[in-house]
């Protein structure tokens, strides 16, 4: 009787071993999809507002992350609002420029940026105002230093900004 | 005892060492199929025969294709279509392949339905097949990313974006499977491995799988009848083959196989060299560009039809935010058909037109399933987002009633 | 029979879902514009019925105008001038009297942004590097204008070769803005010839598979008129004649889509083998099954 407890024992012993090596594999093969560290430092991204000659009212897209981000300074006749990012005397909307519903990047039209995959619009201060998106453009992680954007570096603009669109 | 004395170099020291005509008898001449059949029943070699076609036109493609998001589109559309000796029926035969292996899959699901080929002990045969479909279908998303075409990129883009869950906002799960913030290199390669080792490998573990369990409940047959195998057999092996029920799946069931698969590959073909843009979408003819999203984009029509369930929710309800409800029946139409078998609680084994009211089911899942893949396809402006809205409707309910409508029909007969 | 019957019943929806899907979504997606007009009747012929005189046209171009200083030309047979880089830069003109249709040359010589439909591209002070034609520089556009621009037309048309390949035209037309790199793509010479991405406001893209991403009759409606079907774009009306921009949609299938003949040959030798192999697999099925039934 106890050569046969013994043997039991042992055998579900080793199946637990084996368990444990087998989910440390695991845990290991998961950490060799993470994205690579070089792939997540490439993640700042900086636009001097003073030097990129924006026209009022005609938004430029820059890259970070391999996102586009709208930048637009807004005209006198364009709503003011919480979310704007404000420098001196003027006011811009900094958004990420994917449409909220399935992520293609929405065109500027004169007054709003329009998704060509499923008709949905957001007006100047990139809120959602027709279609199937749920959500207002989403504000990336930004820091102002005068007039020098970095994205990526969350600061205290981006964090209100976000505060008030929430 | 196991020593074999007769010579290697002997035909019955080989017999003896391989047992090649008891195989021979078990798999070909000896495994018995239903006489009663029509050409339906020759979809699964015709499978077969258009799975052998992808490996091998693959295998060709990937002695010139590069996983490398600044090589890709030129090694396909410049080296392999234009420098490689036949290169362009190779790429060709691939991708029309794909697309039209959807189709007879289809076909293939939904002759099982017809015929009632998925109970009563045909169960894992069934799961098997859906297990197939799901591994198909990842197959083909991944292999549309391959060439790297403004329709690579942007439906691996919209479609890895679905797995941050709408409302759960899960992006560090989106970053994971992409390798990086948004679809890049990392992406490109990865996929690769899955389209080219890992999926093929599963596919076929799953189809050896999805033979094993074909054999012990047998195939169906035309009228469901319920066949004694072992009494067929013997009438057919005494030289009674008229009368008997069966046919011996050598010769006789592949040579009706093999006159369908012949037939097939004209069909095929024919696409091959001339009408090919259905399964090569013009779009992805343009190099792929993050930076700007082509005006329309669709998946490939077999995944219309579940796309359109992603969209035909487009306004809030019960509290849910549309995109989250859309979502969560997309994914409920990956897998429901898989259950089938368990939805379904007629317990005879009978061919639609035997069971009246699951006739008008079939028919009405049919047309709805067109209805979605057409509009699917379509921009969800204006009346198509209605339409889309009320077909996706009418396919939950399907679902919800078959249980209902399938004990109706076994009452009526007297069978529950 | 009943065979048959099954079979008809899977072609048939079969054949719905690829119509829905394939040309009912194609007309859905891409709404039908008008077809390219060669006789570019929506522009005025500035010439107004004047007769134009070589010699005069020679005269007004080498000598009173000096059009050599930005462009270059082949006059009695030897090359004259320069080009510019001017954002874009200066075509040469020995060609364009043969693959430009003259009622556009002459509207494009008396006013450029306005025969190539581009002027909604200089405002605000902004102007075409090629100014308007005004012979005697007073603001207007007489019968004395017409009459040069007549002139200038007529010579272009005498020292226009009398024929051009595929790929001179293309050089000629398109690859100033344009590059199709898999013309050369080991040499690098099918290259955009500059850099226009500024003048432009974006970079024109490369050409090279636009035969396969684009069907025939929408690239012939769109170098015909770009603001058809993409209105507001920068791309300029180029003004080809119908034989000119066959010659431009030929080449870039000769460098898209190269195994096209190749395809087209083989095609009805390889159909016509499995129809023979179908012969054999049903003929030897009904050999096998007639023991059967």
């Amino acid at each position: 009787m106890s050569n046969t407890n013994r043997r039991d024992f042992l055998g579900m012993s080793f199946a637990a071993v084996a368990a444990v090596g087998g989910a440390a594999s695991l845990v290991g093969m998961k950490q060799a999809w993470d994205p690579l560290p070089s792939v997540l430092a490439a993640g700042f991204t900086t636009v001097d507002l003073a030097k990129i000659n924006l026209v009022p009212g005609q938004p430029q897209t820059f890259k970070w992350r391999g996102k586009p981000i709208f930048i637009l300074e807004k005209t006198a006749d364009m709503e003011a609002y919480d979310g704007d990012l404000v420098v001196g005397d003027k006011r811009y909307t900094v958004a990420i420029g994917l449409c909220t519903h399935l992520g293609c990047i929405p065109a500027w039209k004169t007054d709003v940026w329009k998704c060509a995959c499923h008709g949905g619009e957001f007006d100047a201060t990139g809120k959602h105002t027709f279609g199937p998106p749920p959500k207002p453009l989403v504000t990336p992680p930004f820091s102002i230093n005068g007039t020098v954007l970095t994205l990526g570096e969350e600061g205290s603009e981006s964090k209100a900004m976000m505060a008030a669109r929430a | 005892m196991a020593l074999i004395n007769e010579s290697f170099f002997s035909a019955e020291g080989l017999e003896k060492r391989l047992a090649g005509k008891k195989f021979w008898k078990t798999m070909m001449t000896e495994y018995w199929i239903p006489k009663d059949i029509n050409f339906l029943w020759a979809l699964g070699v015709v499978l077969a025969v258009t799975f052998s076609i992808l490996i091998i036109s693959g295998i060709f493609l990937m002695m010139y294709y590069k996983p490398d998001t600044a090589l890709a589109f030129d090694s396909v559309n410049y080296t392999i279509m234009q420098e490689v000796a036949f290169g362009w029926l190779f790429r060709h035969m691939h991708g029309v392949a794909a697309s039209v292996i959807f189709l007879v899959i289809y076909i293939h699901m939904f002759t099982g339905i017809y015929y009632g080929s998925y109970k009563k002990g045909r169960e894992m045969i069934w799961i098997s097949g859906m297990l197939l479909f799901v591994t198909f279908s990842a197959g083909g998303f991944s292999g549309y990313m391959l060439p790297w075409g403004q329709m690579s990129y942007w439906a691996a883009a919209v479609i890895t974006n679905l797995f941050a869950g709408g409302s759960l906002e899960a992006w560090g799960l989106v970053e994971w499977i992409r390798g990086g913030f948004a679809v890049n290199d990392a992406t490109l390669t990865r996929f690769f491995m899955l389209h080219v080792f890992l999926l093929p490998l599963v596919i076929i573990m799953v189809i050896v799988f999805h033979f094993y369990t074909l054999r012990i409940p047998h195939v169906n047959n035309q009228i469901s009848d319920d066949i004694d195998y072992d009494a067929e057999a013997e009438k057919y092996l005494a030289g009674n083959k008229k009368e008997s029920k069966v046919i011996p799946f050598w010769p006789v069931f592949l040579s009706k196989d093999f006159a369908v698969v012949s037939v097939f590959l004209i069909f095929y073909f024919y696409l091959v060299f001339f009408n090919y843009n259905f399964a090569m979408d013009p779009v992805n003819f343009d190099p792929a560009n993050d930076m700007v999203t082509p005006a329309h984009i669709y998946p490939e029509w077999y995944f219309l039809w579940s796309y359109e369930t992603l969209r035909g929710p487009f306004f809030d309800m019960l509290g849910m935010k549309a995109g989250d409800i859309g979502l969560i029946i997309f994914g409920l139409a990956q897998v429901i058909f898989l259950v089938f078998p368990f939805l379904d609680k007629d317990p005879d084994v009978l061919p639609a037109h035997k069971r009246p009211m699951f006739f008008i089911w079939f028919w009405i899942m049919i047309v709805d399933l067109l209805v979605l893949s057409v509009y699917g396809k379509l921009p969800p402006t204006g009346a198509n987002a209605w339409v889309g809205f009320y077909a996706t409707a009418v396919f939950l309910l399907l679902w919800i009633v078959l249980p209902i409508v399938t004990k109706m029909d076994a009452k009526k007969r007297g069978a529950l | 029979m009943r065979e048959l019957k099954i079979f008809a019943v899977v072609a048939f929806f079969t054949g719905v879902l690829y119509w829905g899907v394939e040309p009912f979504a194609h007309t859905q997606l891409h709404p039908h514009k008008p077809a390219p007009d060669y006789t570019f009747s929506d522009t005025d012929d500035v010439r107004n019925g004047k007769i134009g005189d070589v010699a005069s046209g020679k005269s007004l171009i080498v000598d009173q105008f000096q059009c050599q200083s930005c462009h270059t030309l082949t006059v009695d047979g030897a090359q004259i001038g320069a080009s510019m880089d001017m954002g874009v830069v200066t075509p040469d003109l020995t060609s364009a009297g043969l693959i430009y249709d003259e009622r556009y040359l002459a509207a494009f010589i008396a006013n450029p942004a306005k025969a190539a439909q581009v002027e909604h591209k200089f405002v605000d002070g902004a102007a075409h590097p090629m100014t308007s034609f005004d012979l005697a520089y007073d603001g207007t556009f007489g019968d004395d204008d017409a009459q040069a621009v007549a002139d200038i037309v007529a010579f272009l048309k005498s020292i226009a070769p009398s024929s051009l390949t595929n790929k001179e035209v293309f050089a000629d037309a398109c690859q100033r803005c344009h590059g199709i790199k898999y013309g050369d793509f080991y040499g690098g010479t099918m290259a955009a010839k500059g850099d226009v991405s500024t003048y432009m406001g974006t970079t024109p893209p490369d050409l090279s598979q636009y035969i396969r991403s684009r069907s025939k009759g929408f690239l012939h409606e769109f170098i015909n008129e770009p603001g058809k079907h993409l209105h507001g774009t920068a791309m300029p009306r180029v003004g080809l004649t119908e034989s000119a921009e066959n010659q431009v949609v030929s080449y870039m299938e000769e460098v898209g889509d190269s195994s096209k003949p190749q395809r087209e040959a083989l095609a009805p030798n390889f159909l016509g083998y499995l129809v023979i192999f179908a012969l054999f697999a049903w003929l030897w099925k009904a050999k096998i099954w007639r023991e059967v039934h």
